[in-house]
């Protein structure tokens, strides 16, 4: 609708309506934990599986509006098979795609332009329209934040993390 | 004063949004206010303003006159029997409840003792129990809520077995629920307990009188009854109120202080420390005046019509796509409607209504109790006041079909 074209991209819409990676993963061995946003109540548990340093297999539950469920959707396809090294990358880049409009927000000049290499993002880059509307920023991070809360952890914290809730 | 053209007096509802008329359907949230409340700070500040309680002066009588012409029609506006003894500002309902936890809940509270809540109550009515029952090792109880958004008082007199204190809403501010307070609160007392009333959504919206409610203490905020932020109410008993420790310590709350201690003021001015909020305690009374010029009985009457309507149009227009979490009639609700609509996300949902100009809330509402007992994480909600008609509810309508062709 107009206005919104560039929040509800297409790509965004189908990956809400047919979420990549949907699941759980049998936990240990898969690493979990779990993102919320109390701001509106959605949450994300993002399981992987790692072999060595490569992101093997990767899966996704939990809830959310449609612009967290196809970041989700979006990032679990991106990061799939990828060296870890890569996969931090890759959140570090989003994430500095996600932060543009943010920073700005804060005294409106003179801010360092990040540069993003937008072939890295590939259909990521669809979700570029979500800093226009800076609410829904955290939403399109949550997933992001997950994982990366899932590669911090050695692997005693992140069971102790999924047996928190 | 006529509240079908009420809304003319809002000077915030003349503006668009995304080049459409602004829907402001956010009231349960906080409300908008009219000129008069502006004009009364306003004047206040460029007139009047000196500190109160402190200065002989003129200026500073007067300030002192309007600050407590303010409580005294807040009493008034709630049926207090001593107003200008009984009605404490504080910064907000959930301050209100918060000092009610902290000097009468500490003084009165021991582990083991038991504290009756209901599954509908806001986060402010909720986690300062949660912090005293941690502190205190008090067990806490509740109140169902039955799968008809009501609450299921059928065990009340087992779960109010040896209940010192029961806290419970006036009015859910998620489903619009009207609980039977009166009936709860004279089992509660029967029961030995002593009853606080959350009044943050049924003050705004409804006649309200602390000994028709039988609560010891009633709470509400100023923001959601047309007036402004930063102020809030805390109604109490005044043998309640003359027995409990301070709240906060520091200028305005004390008799004398020496070095090695110090004696409380009186009432209300023992739970006031510091300078107050006189602008706000200002537009509160304006804000009261404004309601009572209206009359609530009227405020009430002209808001069911409204939520009849609403519950009619969108049931009509969206039969089964549409769920609406709270009571289907208005027999005991009031104007807040929890929306589901299909299986669209309600942070969606209330990006493509913004987009037409209607402003709802997307969330939990701080009730994650409530939304977690009725299997939701987040739901839209629209709430109505005086200044919202008929053409809010068809823009409204319009908004939903948007974002159900949108998503579809």
């Amino acid at each position: 609708m107009p206005g919104l074209e560039d929040l509800y991209r297409e790509i965004i819409l189908d990956h809400y309506r047919s979420p990549r990676n949907r699941g759980e993963l049998p936990s240990p061995p898969a690493r979990r934990a779990e993102g919320f946003n109390p701001l509106c109540g959605d949450e994300v548990v993002v399981y992987v599986e790692l072999d060595g340093d490569t992101l093997k297999d990767i899966r996704i539950s939990g809830q959310g509006c449609s612009i967290s469920q196809s970041s989700a959707s979006l990032m679990s396809g991106a990061v799939k098979g990828k060296t870890l090294s890569e996969v931090h990358d890759l959140i570090h880049t989003f994430k500095a795609m996600m932060s543009i409009h943010e920073a700005r927000l804060g005294d409106g000049e003179g801010d360092e332009p990040v540069a993003l290499d937008p072939d890295s993002l590939g259909e990521l880059a669809a979700l570029q329209g979500v800093v226009k509307f800076p609410v829904r920023i955290k939403c399109a991070t949550l997933s992001w934040n997950t994982l990366a809360q899932t590669l911090d952890q050695d692997q005693g914290e992140a069971l102790a993390s999924s047996n928190e809730h | 004063m006529d509240i079908a053209s009420c809304k003319a007096d809002f000077p915030l509802l003349e503006q668009t949004a995304h080049g459409r008329p602004l829907v402001y359907l956010d009231s349960a949230s906080s409300s908008q206010r009219p000129r008069v409340v502006l004009d009364a700070m306003d004047n206040y500040y460029e007139t009047t303003h000196a500190n109160v309680h402190r200065g002989v002066y003129a200026i500073a009588e007067e300030a002192d006159r309007r600050y407590e012409a303010a409580r005294l029609a807040v009493g008034r506006f709630i049926g207090a029997p001593h107003p200008g003894q009984e009605v404490i500002f504080t910064k907000n309902a959930t301050e209100a409840v918060n000092l009610v936890a902290a000097t009468w809940g500490r003084a009165n509270l021991s582990p083991g003792d038991a504290v009756l809540l209901t599954d509908m109550e806001h986060h402010a009515n909720l986690v300062p129990w949660l912090m005293l029952a941690e502190e205190r090792g008090l067990e806490l109880r509740w109140i169902p809520m039955a799968d008809d958004y009501r609450l299921d008082l059928s065990s009340l007199d087992r779960l109010l077995d040896g209940v010192k204190l029961v806290a419970c809403t006036t009015m859910s501010n998620v489903l619009g629920t009207i609980p039977p307070f009166a009936r709860i609160a004279e089992a509660a007392h029967k029961a030995g307990a002593v009853v606080l009333a959350d009044g943050a959504q049924s003050v705004p919206h409804l006649p309200t009188d602390v000994k028709a409610l039988g609560c010891d203490f009633l709470v509400f905020s100023a923001h959601k009854m047309l007036g402004p932020t930063g102020i809030g109410v805390l109604w109490g008993r005044q043998d309640l109120l003359e027995a409990m420790p301070p709240f906060l310590g520091g200028g305005g709350m004390i008799a004398d202080v020496r070095r090695d201690g110090f004696t409380t003021n009186e009432l209300p001015l023992k739970f006031e420390a510091g300078t107050p909020p006189i602008a706000e305690a200002v537009g509160l009374g304006a804000a009261v005046a404004y309601l009572d010029a209206l009359g609530m009985e009227a405020v009430h009457k002209y808001e069911t019509a409204l939520t009849a309507y609403a519950l009619g149009t969108l049931t009509e227009r969206f039969g089964d796509d549409l769920r609406i979490l709270g009571p289907p009639n208005t027999e005991d609700r009031g104007g807040v409607l929890s929306l589901a609509y299909r299986d669209i996300h309600p942070h969606d949902l209330a990006q493509v209504l913004d987009q037409m100009g209607v402003c709802v809330r997307a969330g939990h509402h701080c009730a994650k109790p409530l939304m977690r007992r009725m299997g939701v994480s987040a739901t839209a909600r629209a709430s109505f006041y005086v200044y919202n008609d008929e053409s809010d509810v068809d823009t409204l309508a319009e908004a939903l079909a948007e974002a159900g062709s949108l998503f579809g």
